[in-house]
């Protein structure tokens, strides 16, 4: 089934391509973009997302003499020149993402993948690569996510960047379980991105955190689903989405972009916790 | 009668959307692309007919129906074949499992009468449902259509608005029988 293979993957990585062309050209090589000057400052958000395993590691770098203007909590202005790189390993390192705020207030992404060698990494395709062979990946494969795809998570919410925020470093820390679908979910499902209209608010607020989780129980909790159970009933809304994050299913699986194999621990996590506020709510 | 400025701004883009979706001109360049490009052959259920297979027409763009249930992959097919399409055209079994055409008429609970044109316009560029969900699977021809100008997008959105409601509710699609990655 050589043909049948090459025919499918040809035709999915075409269809996850067609990102708006970059208003200036990105940097053939990451140690061009900034990456390595002693003033990238390390960070770890409490709540990581979900990578299929992959060791991740992560920086920012400010230019000279800026600041990140945090008035709007949940919402931090970075200023323009703003880099943030995110690098991602099995054994050794695979890629490292690029994001950069420009001078216009635009964001701009990308991915570098890194020479066998580890001397530095080259720009990769807009369009990703849907089986990059690397070994310590589940089943030796890597997906290399095109650009559009870094835009679907990251122009979720109101600020590109997911990791560096009031939530994910400062604020007093959330339930274990609402951080968790923050961090992996809350980009997409939220009060007021894209996919608003589906009514599921997953992402957590550091200026309000009682109402962005009574939010999150209301958009959970005593809702009918719009996918169906086996006999074509309604299905209750808690139970679909332990059920997608368990999915093997790669068109129903949730999250649907980045994600491989199911992360039995938080799935369990939030498992637990809906089945402990479901108890809570009906008593 | 007071007005907030929030409350003036949502009565201007109501009326704007209102303006774009009553605009006879738009409307029938959304209804010349929607026919030109093809939508028919595959969202719309074919049935045989006096001079054989042609898509049934009171089920305009309705997708697969959800009476029609299909629980698996066909049987793969030899090299050089690829693929096998049921007899309405709307289901087709391939090597990434089995896709479903959508329902894209205004039905608000199994249609597109929820979605925004912001929705629409993701979902052609990417080629992810709603721009940032499942992957739109083939035959969708996803590599060209994502060329339509803004425009061309908008005037398709708008003419969908007023297609007839279909209440007809797609499945997901199957995965293949082997899964990779299991």
């Amino acid at each position: 089934m050589k043909l049948a293979t090459a025919l499918v993957a040809s035709t999915l990585a075409a269809a996850v391509a067609g990102a708006a062309p970059s208003s200036e050209p990105l940097p053939q090589w990451l140690s061009e973009t900034g990456y390595g000057a002693p003033e990238m400052q390390s960070f770890t958000p409490r709540y990581p997302l979900w990578s299929d395993g992959a060791a991740k590691r992560r920086w920012i770098l400010l230019p000279a003499g800026t600041s990140i203007d945090r008035s709007k909590i949940d919402a931090w202005d970075f200023p323009p020149g703003t880099k943030l790189w995110k690098e991602f390993a099995f054994d050794s390192p695979i890629e490292t993402r690029l994001i950069e705020r420009l001078a216009d207030g635009s964001w701009r992404f990308a991915t570098y993948l890194w020479l066998p060698d580890g001397r530095d990494a080259e720009l990769a395709h807009e369009w990703g690569l849907r089986m990059y062979p690397v070994s310590g990946a589940p089943d030796g494969r890597y997906a290399i996510l095109s650009r559009n795809d870094c835009r679907a998570c990251h122009e979720g919410p109101a600020v590109p960047v997911l990791g560096y925020s009031a939530v994910q470093l400062e604020a007093p820390p959330l339930p274990p379980a609402l951080g968790y679908l923050h961090a992996n979910c809350g980009h997409c499902h939220n009060a007021t991105g894209a996919v608003a209209g589906v009514d599921l608010v997953l992402a957590q607020s550091a200026a309000d955190p009682q109402a962005s989780a009574q939010a999150t129980r209301a958009s959970l909790f005593g809702r009918a689903s719009r996918f169906r159970s086996g006999d074509g009933d309604a299905a209750r809304r808690d139970h679909v989405i332990v059920e997608r994050m368990h999915s093997t299913n790669p068109y129903t699986r949730m999250p649907p972009i980045g994600v491989q194999v199911v992360d039995r621990e938080g799935a369990a996590l939030v498992e637990a916790w809906i089945r402990q506020t479901s108890e809570e709510t009906s008593r | 009668m007071k007005c907030s400025l929030a409350s003036l701004a949502a009565v201007a883009l109501a009326c704007a959307g209102a303006a774009l979706a009553a605009d006879p001109s738009q409307v029938a360049r959304g209804k010349y692309l929607v026919t030109v490009a093809g939508c028919n052959d595959c969202h719309t259920p074919w049935i045989v007919g006096p001079n054989g297979p042609e898509p049934d027409m009171t089920r305009m763009l309705s997708g697969h129906p959800q009476a029609f249930k299909v629980t698996s992959p066909a049987k793969t097919p030899d090299e050089p074949w690829i693929m096998t399409a049921a007899v309405t055209n709307t289901a087709w079994s391939g090597p990434w499992g089995v896709s479903f055409t959508a329902n894209l008429t205004p039905d608000p609970e199994t249609g597109l009468g929820q979605w925004t044109q912001r929705n629409f316009t993701d979902t052609i560029r990417s080629g992810r449902h709603h721009g940032r969900g499942r992957e739109i699977l083939p035959p969708m021809p996803i590599r060209m259509y994502r060329n339509f100008t803004d425009d061309d997008l908008e005037a398709i959105f708008g003419y969908l608005g007023t297609i007839p409601a279909v209440k007809n509710r797609v499945p997901e699609p199957l995965p293949p029988a082997a899964p990779a990655g299991k």
